[in-house]
């Protein structure tokens, strides 16, 4: 190899794993807003030009309540948090409840087959401040085409996963699996850094009477 | 007064050179005239090296050689190019005529104040002219006639009030625009330029010649000017493109549809709109026409988006049968204001803006695929799902809510909290009264959950939403 490569460059990246977890984090992460997860996590938050797996064992879990803070610090500025054929309808109050601009959401309606494409263009576009989506029978090379849209968009992507999924390698750099018995999460892979051995609290709603 | 004049010498070739895909190099030939003597209008380069010519016999031409392509000359179809080309001009200068022949005339000394000196905008116009496809000989004068005549021989020629007279003066006899056996008489004389034509002495020349040399040699001159008729623009833009062989697939229609697309971009910058919904119609031989609706949420004007949005609606057609004819017809087309960028814009990548990810998104999804969640005052979960504010209260609303509630099967749901009685519409006949609970499924789902009022038991409980 000729070509002269900056160690902080590939450090920064996160590319070049190292055993000793590095100090400084790199800029580019969006806090999750969970302290212990935000602690856990190599750039301290979710990738901010990355795909993030988040697997289910099924709806209803808490799925939302993990990226709301992220969300409610994206949707600050001006820009479009793009959701893509969601399972179900998101209900208004419960996300302005959350802190999120409910005129910074886009709904998308698709089929399956068309809500690839239009996840992977609004990765692309650098249009959206962030984007959900919920790939179905994704496959690998799908689910690269969504991470490398991402990185081309500098966006960051949300996918929500069934737990199944797991078993299978994926090309997104950070998975989370949210586990209910108890409630906690455990992360699957994250590059730049080991994968975290004990799962991580993440309690459950505190209920209002 | 500055005048331009933009000199199309090859339109009728052009235009028909412009509909094809990759034209260059190709030995073409424009035929005209009656079945019976059918000659050749005008040739290119590649079809003159095989020795073809204007004028020249199809028989004869066919006799030299049968490596050309022919395509019917059609002067009405060169008028339309000229109007549209004058629509792109009026974007220059509010001052455009088509009244001199095979020429768009311009004023241009108002418009050096808005596009700079004229250097620049005459390198503008060439760029645009060259991408839009038409060859062209560009020359600036005091007047338009000067303009005219002046770019018979030269191109990228600019005189002043002072240069005026010496560059008239060099104008061989035979390309000054005078009428031709007039410049023939003259040449008999022995005169070779127009120089030595102003030189004679005026009553003679006036007794020789009809009044309307006179009147054209001080028109030239500026000394007696001659107003022309201005162009207006047209209310809509409508745009043709015929094929010669019928065409089945609609990625055969792109190229078309790439063309129409700048060619209404050009239409629209010179009128300084946009547009809000265009036509494709796509015409068939033997049966009706099809016609494809491009609907915008907001105006634009941008070549690559109108493409895109096009293309993505044309893919999505179904073609009742092969396409000769495809046009593009647009009708709506309002001011057109086009978006601020923030000074501050701290995302540098931003290379596709919302709205045309938005339109984008919209063509391949449909219409209505896109939407927001908006506001209204409603307390039926089921009417603010997608247009919803709760009412001030800090009792907690799912996340998700199911399109309809259904039955929730799970014999050992535990009951979190509730119930919390939501009663509402009995004023419009759609009135609810039901229990909400928050209850957690055997799976460690928080649901949301109702029962009918007044019946807390959990086997009758219906789903409406995930506290997700």
């Amino acid at each position: 190899m000729s070509a002269v490569v900056a160690l902080d460059g590939l450090l920064a990246s996160r590319r070049l794993w190292r055993g000793k977890p590095s100090t400084q984090a790199p800029a580019d992460a969006v806090p999750t807003g969970w302290a212990a997860l935000d602690a856990a996590l190599p750039g301290g938050g979710w990738p901010a030009a990355a795909l993030s797996e988040v697997l289910l064992p099924a709806d209803g879990v808490g799925e939302l309540r993990l990226v709301w803070p992220a969300l409610a610090q994206l949707a600050r500025g001006d820009g479009v948090i793009a959701i893509v054929a969601p399972p179900y309808r998101p209900y208004a109050p419960a996300w302005d409840a959350a802190g999120i601009r409910a005129d910074a959401l886009q709904v998308l309606d698709a089929s399956p087959r068309d809500a690839l494409w239009a996840s992977e263009q609004c990765l692309r576009s650098g249009a959206c401040r962030a984007v959900l989506c919920w790939p179905q029978k994704a496959d690998d090379r799908a689910l690269r085409r969504l991470q490398v849209a991402a990185e081309t968009g500098r966006t960051p992507g949300f996918a929500f996963r069934p737990m199944q999924a797991c078993a299978n390698p994926s090309p997104a750099p950070l998975r989370i699996a949210i586990e209910t018995a108890p409630h906690r999460l455990r992360v699957l892979k994250c590059r730049g850094a080991l994968v975290p051995p004990a799962p991580i609290a993440f309690p459950a709603h505190a209920m209002h009477g | 007064m500055q005048w331009a004049c933009i000199l199309l010498p090859q339109l009728a070739m052009d235009g028909v050179l412009r509909r094809l895909e990759a034209p260059d190099g190709a030995a073409i030939a424009l035929v005209e005239g009656p079945v019976q003597r059918r000659t050749l209008h005008s040739v290119t380069p590649a079809a003159r090296m095989l020795g073809l010519q204007p004028g020249q016999s199809l028989a004869a031409a066919q006799a030299l050689s049968t490596h050309f392509r022919t395509f019917e000359h059609d002067a009405a179809e060169v008028e339309r190019w000229r109007a549209l080309l004058a629509a792109w001009a009026y974007r220059f200068s509010s001052q455009v005529s088509t009244e001199l022949p095979h020429a768009l005339l311009l004023e241009v000394g108002h418009s050096l104040q808005l596009f700079g000196p004229w250097p620049r905008l005459e390198a503008r116009m060439r760029e645009e002219l060259h991408a839009l496809g038409f060859r062209h000989r560009i020359v600036a004068a005091p007047n338009p006639h000067a303009a005219r005549a002046l770019a018979n021989v030269h191109d990228g020629l600019a005189v002043d009030e002072h240069a005026l007279n010496t560059a008239l003066g060099q104008l061989p006899l035979e390309r000054s625009g005078l009428p031709q056996p007039v410049a023939f008489a003259l040449s008999r004389m022995g005169l070779r330029t127009l120089r030595q034509v102003f030189a004679l002495p005026r009553d003679a020349l006036a007794r020789r010649f009809p009044a309307h040399v006179l009147a054209y040699l001080d028109t030239v001159r500026g000394d007696a000017p001659a107003p022309l008729a201005c162009y207006r623009p047209p209310e809509h833009f409508e745009g043709r493109i015929e094929f010669d062989s019928e065409v089945e697939s609609s990625q055969a229609l792109l190229f078309p549809l790439r063309r129409l697309a700048q060619d209404l971009t050009a239409f629209l910058a010179g009128r300084d709109g946009g547009v809000q919904r265009f036509t494709l119609v796509l015409e068939h031989e033997r049966c009706a026409h099809s016609e494809v609706e491009v609907g915008l949420l907001t105006p634009q004007r941008d070549a690559a988006m109108l493409f895109e949005l096009g293309r993505g609606r044309l893919e999505q057609a179904r073609l009742p049968a092969p396409v000769r004819g495809f046009q593009l017809v647009a009708r709506e087309l309002p001011p057109f204001v086009p978006a601020a960028l923030d000074l501050f814009e701290t995302r540098a990548q931003q290379d596709v803006p919302w709205p045309q990810l938005r339109e984008r998104l919209r063509a391949r999804l449909g219409d209505d695929a896109v939407h927001g969640i908006g506001h209204s005052p409603e307390h039926r979960p089921e009417r603010i799902a997608m247009a919803g504010r709760a009412t001030s209260d800090a009792r907690p609303r799912p996340g998700w809510l199911l399109a309809h509630a259904i039955p929730l099967r799970d014999h050992a749901v535990q009951v979190l909290a509730g119930p919390e009685r939501i009663e509402s519409g009995w004023w419009d006949g759609g009135d609810i009264r039901r229990d909400y609970y928050v209850v957690e499924t055997s799976l460690g789902q928080r649901a949301w959950a109702y029962g009918i009022a007044g019946d807390p038991s959990p086997a009758h409980f219906m789903l409406h939403g995930w506290f997700a």
